[in-house]
């Protein structure tokens, strides 16, 4: 099966084809041959995980040249490893609820075949990306995720904040990749290759400088700054949530902005060759992780806590592989979890993150708002997704023993040696579970506060609830995979030697003392009361406000980059405005004025020389107009007129040769004959004419 | 002088060049297309003359079975063209025709003078239209399958031009 | 060699006259046929005496041949749209598209 690998992604191309071209009107058909192929990628992703857990995680190619341009071979095709096997699981396995969640959700929409279209499109993005066996195809993978992102968050166009939200993503995302080109334009050029295994061979030979592979893997690492809405350029993805909710369960949580973390795994390489990029990927990973998770602390919208709570986690694991980076590149007999914990989380928090916004738009859909502080007390009307919610928000916080657990575990295990990681990583995991939890008691529990709402709300149709089900199943499950000692994930997906795991008693006691000191904090606030929000709210006002206006990064964004531009071309405006227009109405008051003076002059003497002048330039361009008369066969004539010049300058012996008797018989031939077919026609012609004038 | 010209090649020649004058110059469009397919027929013939059997072939399926067949077609359907007595050559005539001379003149000229060309050739293979086939499959993969969205493009474009408007 | 190289520059200049010259769109594609075609003696004569690889040559006529195919296809559509418009096919009915 594995040799047909690329079957997966392809086949939800067809989809999107299909949709596209014949099925845009049968709504039920749309929607049904979207998810039979998303079910059949799953199926497929699901035979090559035993294929390759059966070869433990042995990388298999399958590849042929597309072109050869200066020496550069550009490929396409499919590297399978433990890695890719893992990735494409997480994909398909959340696709598919996807798809089915949203066959509820989008029901009554009048674009739902349209929807699924651009659902098919983004699975087959994100898998050929997942599947990709060199950096050039990467790329155009990474560009189409992009597009379908933008389609997708902009679904709903007509509201302008989703129509504005899509442009930012894309924008914003598009600043990273400029980036990322740069990084492929330095592959190209020291590498000689855009393969996976041939740029590392070179990087593993030390043919490419250590100075030039940190400023390349640090350009790489752009495109994942941009992509997984990484510092400072994580500002998209909470507007991103103005598309449906569907959308941001499987693009904006769950896969695309996973990419830039699956880049960075796969281009550890890179990171261990060069460990101070290294140590830039860690510190914008912690650093952005913190600033989310406290933005997270004071919002509002639902949606936006989780789209914080994503950048957070994202954080998270790109901390996790840049530690890794590091500590192996200082020390190659390193010890570190990093690699291992990063790729682990990245497929925990895509199930469990997944299910939260499937989650959260099951509740949307009942209540009609995305505000929490309207819901409340919803755990009686919407059992199901109640329940699933709970229990993901548990394994976000990392409670025994549900996925998040064990995956947050070993994040926090690969800070080991790096005290102040170490210490934002434990505050973080405290935040994580404070706020999390403070959505899930505004939300489930208490009294409703919005009695209107809570009327109507109700549980949402089968559709929706199954999937939330299958999501929570894993959600639960997903990481005992990981449990240590039993070394499975880790010997599946692993860079240069497979992690041996331990259980870290240390680390798991505290992690947990953490988690629930966060929800205990959560509970005293929010169920009992026990705690003012408001009090609290006032007594940290400045802090409060500034966590709740973002840091202030689109104020400072909009201040420090548009603002300029708008005022550069205001400026500009003004400029063209006053000073060219005041130049030349100026010159044209002083040309009035030297015409006032000295009409009689130019009546009497110029008027003269210029109506000259100027009957020459008529007649002049009368006859340059002949030339310009529009027909291609005049035009054509003066091209076979312009080569014959050129060969007389090119070639101007050629002339000489001329003179050989036969070939001046030849040419006297030629033209006596078509010289006497032209007269012939000729007198025919002015035969006819008179004819058709009588 | 090599062997390949002899009065085949001669007659052959002619025919060519006098078919393609009556090509440009006849008055009645039908005739014209009548004369195209003897040149046609003769630049095959030279394509023989020169070991390019599959060429030749070819020439004759498509050029003269399909291009021209295609060409008179369009004569019909733009009824009364066949028969039409009018100017059919425009005022640039005169000038062309010196200028056509003079390219004609410089062009033996530069070939007769020419003694560039790299003499040391591989030999055809005898199997010509084989290696062709191979060659197509193997080396020259990437063209033939341009060219066949090329020809479809052109089938789907001429359809969506040609088509009766729908009332 | 050379017989093939002037025989496929005289074909080549008649085609460029017709081009030219020609009134009637049939007539220009017509020519322009002559003019592929002179191109292609050149091909297979050259492929034939001093070509370095084998066949490359008559695979590259064997393209023109279609690409010709094509353009005529086209061309030949273009004409009966036009013929349809202006009951006429003559060149001076295009220069309408001069503006």
């Amino acid at each position: 099966m594995s040799n047909y690998a690329y079957l997966i992604a392809l086949v939800p191309l067809l989809s999107f084809v299909m949709i596209v071209f014949f099925l845009r009107w049968k709504e039920k058909l749309a929607a049904g041959w979207s998810i039979a192929s998303i079910l059949a990628s799953w199926t497929m992703s699901l035979i090559v995980l035993i294929e390759t857990l059966g070869r433990h995680g042995e990388p298999l190619e399958y590849f042929f040249y597309l072109t050869t341009f200066k020496g550069i071979n550009f490929e396409i095709g499919i590297l399978i490893d433990g890695l890719t096997a893992v990735m494409l699981m997480v994909v398909t396995t959340v696709a598919s609820c996807v798809h089915i969640y949203s066959l509820g959700y989008m029901k009554d929409d009048p674009r739902f075949s349209r929807f699924f279209s651009y659902l098919s499109l983004f699975c087959f993005s994100m898998l050929g990306l997942v599947l990709a066996n060199n950096f050039f195809m990467i790329f155009i993978f990474w560009e189409l995720v992009g597009l379908t992102s933008y389609l997708l968050i902009g679904f709903w166009f007509e509201k302008k904040s989703a129509a504005d939200a899509g442009k930012k993503a894309f924008i914003t995302t598009r600043i990273g990749d400029l980036g990322f080109i740069v990084g492929l334009m330095m592959v190209g050029a020291y590498a000689g290759t855009f393969n996976y295994g041939g740029v590392f061979e070179k990087v593993a030979s030390g043919q490419i400088p250590t100075a030039v592979l940190t400023v390349m893997a640090a350009f790489i690492f752009c495109g994942a700054i941009g992509k997984s809405a990484q510092f400072p350029l994580h500002v998209w993805l909470p507007d991103a949530m103005e598309g449906p909710t569907p959308v941001s369960a499987l693009i904006h949580a769950a896969t695309m902005v996973a990419a830039g973390v699956y880049l960075v795994a796969r281009s550890m390489n890179l990171y261990v060759g060069a460990p101070e990029a290294a140590m830039i990927v860690a510190v914008i990973g912690l650093v952005t992780s913190f600033i989310a998770a406290s933005i997270g602390l004071v919002q509002n919208d639902i949606k936006r806590i989780l789209a914080y709570s994503t950048v957070s986690q994202l954080g998270y694991m790109i901390m996790a592989l840049g530690l890794y980076g590091y500590d192996v590149g200082m020390d190659p007999h390193a010890h570190s979890a990093g690699f291992y914990a990063g790729t682990f989380h990245l497929m925990t928090h895509a199930f469990f993150k997944g299910l939260l916004f499937l989650g959260a738009g099951s509740v949307i859909h009942a209540v009609h708002t995305n505000d929490i502080q309207d819901m409340g007390g919803l755990l009686g009307k919407m059992k199901i997704t109640s329940v699933t919610f709970i229990l993901a928000s548990l394994s976000i916080a990392g409670i025994f023993p549900l996925a998040g657990f064990w995956s947050k575990d070993e994040i926090v295990a690969a800070t080991h040696g790096h005290p102040i990681f170490n210490i934002f990583t434990l505050i973080i995991a405290f935040m994580t579970a404070f706020y999390m939890f403070r959505l899930c008691f505004l939300t489930f529990f208490g009294k409703p506060r919005d009695q209107h709402r809570y009327e109507h709300a109700h549980e949402s149709p089968r559709s929706m609830s199954w999937p939330l089900a299958f999501l929570g199943f894993l959600a639960v499950s997903a990481g005992w995979v990981g449990i240590p000692t039993l070394h499975g994930f880790s010997s599946f997906v692993f860079f240069g030697e497979p992690y041996h795991t331990s259980f870290h008693w240390d680390v798991m006691i505290i992690s947990t003392i953490v988690a629930v000191a966060g929800i205990v904090l959560a509970y005293l606030i929010y169920y009992k009361k026990s705690i003012s929000a408001d009090m609290l709210a006032e007594k940290f006002r400045p802090i409060h406000t500034f966590l709740y206006n973002k840091w202030y990064f689109d104020e400072l964004y909009s201040f420090v980059i548009i603002n300029p531009i708008l005022a550069l071309g205001r400026f500009l405006w003004t400029f063209d405005a006053r000073i060219v227009d005041g130049l030349v109405n100026g010159a044209a008051w002083l040309t009035i004025v030297w015409a006032d003076i000295k009409w009689w002059f130019d009546k009497w003497i110029v008027d003269g020389a210029v109506n000259g002048a100027g009957w020459i330039v008529s007649q002049g361009s009368g006859l340059l107009r002949l030339i310009q008369n529009g027909a291609v066969q005049f035009y054509a004539l003066f091209v076979l007129g312009g080569l014959l010049v050129l060969i007389a300058f090119k070639y101007e012996d050629v002339y000489v040769s001329l003179e050989w008797p036969w070939l001046s018989a030849i040419i006297i031939v030629a033209l006596g004959l078509l010289s006497l077919v032209a007269k012939r026609t000729a007198s025919r012609e002015a035969a006819a004419e008179t004819e058709t004038e009588k | 002088m090599d062997a390949s010209v002899g009065p085949v090649f001669w007659i052959l020649a002619a025919v060519t060049i006098l078919s393609g004058i009556a090509v440009v110059s006849l008055k009645n469009i039908f005739h014209c297309a009548l004369f195209l397919i003897l040149c046609l027929f003769s630049v095959a013939g030279i394509y023989i003359l020169l070991h390019a059997e599959f060429l030749a072939a070819a020439q004759v399926l498509i050029y003269v079975g399909a291009v021209a067949i295609l060409m008179i077609f369009a004569i019909m359907l733009t009824s009364g063209l066949a028969s039409r007595t009018i100017k059919q050559v425009n005022k640039h005539a005169l000038t062309a025709l010196f200028a056509c001379v003079l390219f004609v003149f410089v062009v033996i000229g530069l070939i007769f003078k020419s003694n560039v060309w790299n003499w040391a050739r591989v030999p055809l293979p005898e199997d010509n239209v084989m290696t062709i086939g191979k060659l197509l499959m193997t080396k020259y993969m990437l063209p033939f399958e341009v060219v066949s969205v090329l020809l479809l493009a052109a089938l789907i474009g001429a359809i969506t031009l040609a088509r009766e408007e729908e009332a | 060699m050379h017989h093939y190289l002037y025989l496929a520059a005289i074909l080549f200049a008649i085609g460029t006259f017709g081009v030219i010259t020609r009134r009637n769109v049939i007539g220009i594609l017509m020519s322009l046929e002559l003019m592929f075609n002179a191109v292609n003696i050149n091909l297979v004569a050259f492929n034939k005496f001093v070509a370095t690889e084998p066949l490359a040559g008559q695979l590259f006529a064997i393209f023109i041949v279609v690409v010709a195919a094509a353009e005529a296809t086209v061309g030949l559509a273009i004409v009966l749209l036009v013929y349809r418009n202006w009951r006429g096919i003559e060149t001076e009915n295009f220069s309408v598209m001069k503006w």
